[in-house]
């Protein structure tokens, strides 16, 4: 029996040796904002190619619950967000490596309708007829871009009137989807979400926000791969990063 | 009192109610048809039928809700459909998340209700016939009265299953507090938007809800000794 154990142990020795391995390379998990799920992924696969044996692994997610994981103890080395108010949650749970924030991209909040729509919605108050019974936008509650729309129709004083039409998104490719299908007569999503579907929704007009839509990039200090994070944030602020980000409609913040 | 009860969570409760009782009617009088006819009926293709209606138990709920959505979504074939003829929208609406909850729960109806119809001695049946009483009085008067066990405990699963469903009803009811926003909706909104608080009475109400339910359905499911 003794024999039977020992030589288990000797034949799964070399798995655990390339398991090791294998955790010694830097998987670096990179939770970012819905919205960067395209440009990212092109920027992680051109690291990875930079920077033989590094992996990045992304979680893509509405940028509050991305927050609710780190602070659950999710080992995360790198967040960005869509907003500042969700960095700041971060920053005030002290999830965040001093001196690690840094604005990487901005970006534009737009109104949009699916392409085939035969409603006139023109600009923001158009929202208000009678015959516009859905609009979608994130949940200001937990989504970034729900945040800017509600932000930007308070200052219209439009939000009572939107308010009751409102569907909410889990995240801003949700309500994208949403104008997609047709589901929704208009919805809230960046320039950037609108440009990854410009088949199926048509930008009307784009909605000036009170805050700019700039997007925070952060250290978590408790990650595993905190060297490998570093070099992942530096690789973003780069020229190389930042021109793929200008390629799918990002703006320097 | 009054604005306690008219917190989120008992709105959400309320609606979650609303929605799991009609989708157990529903589920109730398709899954004892299809579980009689199952049961006691022969025909070709009779256990691939089972099978196929038993799908949206055990599918992943994203396919279920894909389904749905390409169904009765605005573009949708039945969809377009109903809004065409009738003017009827089912996305977005509590009455989507009903057609969810329905479609997920009546395998469980349809399971107990089958083994209960088998279980039946087929002897009574006839002698019903025998005695005069046509086919759906033998049906109501004979072998529903000794079946009602099984289809009852299959009926209060669905009803648990029903409060509990989630994926496919986030897919075509969205999330609209108060108007589509059931417990499990809920529970997940408040979860990602870090409201800690609220998500925990409303797990605690979830919980307890599900649990009477459960021991209401060990209660009446058939006893497997009747000598004890």
């Amino acid at each position: 029996m003794r024999k039977t154990t020992m030589m288990v142990a000797l034949a799964l020795m070399p798995v655990w040796s390339v398991m090791g391995g294998a955790a010694m390379a830097a998987d670096i998990t990179v939770s970012a904002a819905a919205s960067l799920t395209n440009a990212f992924k092109e920027i992680g696969a051109a690291y990875e190619k930079d920077h033989p044996g590094d992996k990045v692994l992304f979680n893509f997610a509405a940028s509050d619950p991305l927050v609710q994981q780190i602070a659950k103890g999710a080992p995360v080395d790198v967040f960005a967000s869509a907003d500042q108010d969700a960095m700041d949650k971060a920053e005030s749970l002290k999830l965040l490596a001093a001196g690690t924030r840094k604005n990487f991209v901005a970006n534009t909040l737009v109104l949009i309708v699916p392409a085939n729509s035969r409603q006139a919605i023109k600009a923001l108050g158009d929202l208000q007829q009678p015959a516009i019974t859905r609009i979608t936008l994130g949940n200001p509650a937990s989504v970034p871009v729900g945040r800017y729309a509600r932000g930007a129709l308070e200052q219209a004083k439009l939000w009572t009137a939107v308010e009751p039409k409102a569907i909410y998104g889990t995240s801003v490719r949700q309500s994208l989807d949403y104008v997609a299908r047709g589901e929704v007569d208009a919805g809230f999503v960046y320039a950037t979400d609108a440009a990854v579907q410009k088949d199926k929704v048509t930008v009307v007009a784009t909605i000036p926000t009170t805050t700019p839509v700039t997007y925070p990039i952060a250290l978590i200090e408790k990650g595993p791969q905190v060297g490998a994070g570093r070099r992942f944030i530096a690789y973003v602020m780069a020229p190389g990063a930042q021109a793929v980000l200008a390629k799918y409609g990002f703006s320097r913040p | 009192m009054d604005s306690f009860f008219n917190e989120p969570a008992w709105i959400a409760l309320r609606l979650s109610l609303k929605v799991a009782c009609w989708a157990t009617l529903l589920a109730l009088v398709a899954g004892t048809g299809f579980g009689y006819l199952l049961a006691r009926k022969r025909f070709f293709g009779r256990e691939l039928l089972d099978a196929m209606l038993t799908l949206p138990m055990v599918m992943p709920p994203t396919v279920l809700g894909y389904y749905l959505l390409v169904l009765i979504g605005r573009e949708g074939v039945v969809g377009a459909w109903l809004q065409h003829h009738f003017g009827i929208n089912l996305i977005f609406t509590w009455q989507a998340a009903v057609i969810a909850a329905a479609v997920v729960a009546f395998p469980l109806v349809l399971k107990g209700a089958r083994a209960a119809f088998e279980t039946v001695d087929m002897q009574l049946e006839q002698a019903a016939m025998v005695l005069g009483v046509s086919p759906f009085g033998v049906f109501l008067r004979v072998t529903l009265p000794l079946a009602w066990r099984g289809v009852l405990g299959g009926t209060l699963l669905a009803f648990a299953r029903s409060m509990g469903e989630f994926g496919a009803t986030l897919m075509v009811a969205g999330s609209i507090p108060g108007k589509t926003q059931t417990l499990s909706i809920a529970v997940y909104e408040a979860v990602q938007a870090g409201q800690d608080d609220t998500a925990n009475l409303l797990v605690i109400i979830t919980s307890v809800v599900c649990v009477t339910v459960l021991v209401a359905a060990n209660k009446l499911t058939p006893n497997r000794n009747p000598q004890r």
